[in-house]
């Protein structure tokens, strides 16, 4: 299975790397949206629970548009049907398309963190990095994992570009209050305050119970 | 198959939802705090947990369809969290309404369990969407299933997660009562429960024949149409078409 | 909170019981709705059966009698 779920990820990074349509993009989203944010909100730099609230927002909004993209190649050139007569277990999509979503998100926020630390952001973040980077990881995994299940039931419909941000929003409301919580202190004008463990364990919680459940569940999206 | 004990189901439920609000208005002594208000308690709280169990119930269908394959299942559930959903309309008006009386305001983010139910009612919208946008029946019911299963699995951790967020900021508004509940408030509770649980059951079941019969009657129809009759093409629907 | 004395209370209890009443019976009227179609349907298939049945017998009488 090993295998079979890096040959998965390496086909979808190299298109990706040739292609260029889904990091580039959700990093443009992401950038404009912090322009949007400035004007809507009418400040100039945020700190806090509200620096924090900004930066979620944003992150999962373009993990939205990275989810309707990332089953469209197999449903529209065959892959699923290549797939399927492999002889390979069929939770490796799974993992194969999960990982290739966190790439997306790691890849995103290592341009977007920094423009959000440039544009909007009042103290300065080198401080809490460390911190900052274990909830980044721990949400992006949970947000990976829902995605790609998000990801795989919009790809059944006609309405694919609906259907996934009203599924997915409420899903990651959860990470949503855990990152942005967990990042609130780190974010602080006076200076950092610690990381609250609680929200830390909600966000490890919340990867657990999906992790399972997406992979108690995913074959049955796959039998056609 | 589904009309099954609907007679006496029915008869229960009318029984029960009289004798509560029986109870409700003319037995049950009025709250300290809240005064009369906290007769909406009597009707919110039920609405919620049956609403919740008739989530939780479409998830336990969809397991057993993507089990079985056996379409009443997913009909069950298609119908299990229609009702739900409709009950949780109910419960967020009578929520926001209490919330009105109560603290005057039409919506409060202080009070973790409604502002929870906003989140599950958001997600459960998506089923009946997710069901219209595709065709093919038999993957129709197969993705709705594992959508019921995925939400219903989301429900308990959405509320753990919005419990936690909001019980470090600010108490507990619409709770029922300062402490614990007297007896007789309990008693009243309970059977108000028990009443909107079997309208749930009774509904459902009423529900479920009455899409058993129109799925029979277009069978018979296929079978009767003679050959030069126009073929009618099958409307699109979010609900299962065939057993 | 202060309680609401009960000529302002009584509006809001009631408002929320109401609204209870009314989704059911608005329930109710959907499905009297779809009773109605299912009515109106069976008719129409009892129709279509006695055409058919109609035109068996006249198939069955309209054949050439032997002489």
């Amino acid at each position: 299975m090993r295998r079979a779920v890096s040959a998965l990820v390496r086909k979808d990074l190299r298109v990706e790397l040739r292609t260029g349509e889904a990091v580039p993009a959700m990093l443009l989203f992401s950038i404009s949206t912090f322009v949007l944010f400035h004007f809507a909100l009418d400040r100039r730099s945020v700190d806090g629970q509200l620096a924090a609230g900004v930066l979620w927002v944003t992150l999962l909004f373009a993990a939205v548009l990275a989810m309707g993209r990332l089953f469209v190649a197999e449903r529209e050139q065959g892959g699923f049907d290549g797939f399927l007569m492999a002889p390979v277990d069929r939770t490796a999509l799974l993992v194969a398309k999960a990982a290739v979503l966190l790439c997306f998100l790691v890849a995103v926020e290592l341009a977007a963190v920094p423009a959000f630390a440039i544009l909007l952001l009042g103290p300065s973040p080198w401080a809490v990095l460390p911190q900052l980077c274990a909830v980044l990881a721990l949400a992006d995994v949970g947000v990976a994992v829902v995605g790609t299940l998000v990801g795989a039931l919009g790809i059944q419909t006609r309405t694919r570009e609906l259907i996934v941000p009203i599924l997915a929003l409420p899903l990651m409301i959860p990470v949503a209050i855990a990152a942005a919580r967990a990042t609130a202190p780190l974010l602080v004008e006076a200076g950092a305050g610690g990381l609250p463990g609680r929200w830390l364990a909600v966000l490890a919680l919340y990867d657990l119970v999906f992790g399972l459940l997406a992979y108690a569940v995913f074959d049955y999206l796959l039998d056609d | 198959m589904f009309a099954r004990g609907l007679r006496p189901l029915s008869a229960v439920t009318v029984a029960l939802l009289v004798g509560a609000f029986a109870l409700v208005f003319f037995y049950a002594p009025n709250d300290a705090d809240q005064g009369f208000i906290q007769k909406i308690f009597y009707l919110h709280v039920p609405l919620a947990i049956v609403a919740l169990c008739g989530f939780l119930a479409g998830g336990w269908f969809g397991v057993r369809y993507l089990r079985t394959r056996d379409r009443a299942h997913d009909l069950r559930a298609y119908v299990a969290i229609h009702l739900s959903l409709i009950l949780a309309v109910a419960a967020l008006v009578t929520g926001s309404i209490w919330a009105k009386a109560a603290w005057g305001h039409w919506w409060v983010w202080d009070e973790p369990t409604l502002v929870s139910f906003l989140i599950v009612f958001l997600l459960y919208a998506c089923y009946q969407p997710l069901r219209f946008s595709i065709e093919d029946p038999e993957r129709q019911a197969r993705t709705a299933s594992v959508f019921a299963i995925v939400a219903g699995a989301f429900v308990p951790l959405n509320f753990t997660a919005v419990r936690l967020a909001e019980s470090f900021s600010h108490p507990r508004v619409l709770s029922a009562t300062g402490g614990s509940m007297p007896g007789d408030m309990r008693i009243t509770f309970l059977v108000a429960l028990a009443a909107m649980a079997c309208l749930f059951m009774t509904l459902w079941k009423y529900e479920l024949t009455s899409k058993q019969a129109s799925m029979q009657l277009r069978a018979l129809k296929r079978r009767l149409a003679a050959d030069d009759d126009p073929w009618v093409p099958a409307r699109r629907s979010a609900a299962p078409q065939q057993l | 909170m202060p309680a609401l004395p009960l000529d302002d209370a009584g509006p809001y209890v009631a408002a929320a019981y109401l609204v209870f009443l009314a989704l059911v019976l608005i329930y109710v009227a959907i499905m009297a709705g779809k009773l109605a179609r299912l009515q109106r349907e069976l008719g129409e298939l009892t129709e279509l059966a006695e055409r058919r049945d109609r035109a068996r017998h006249e198939a069955a009488d309209g054949e050439p009698v032997s002489p």
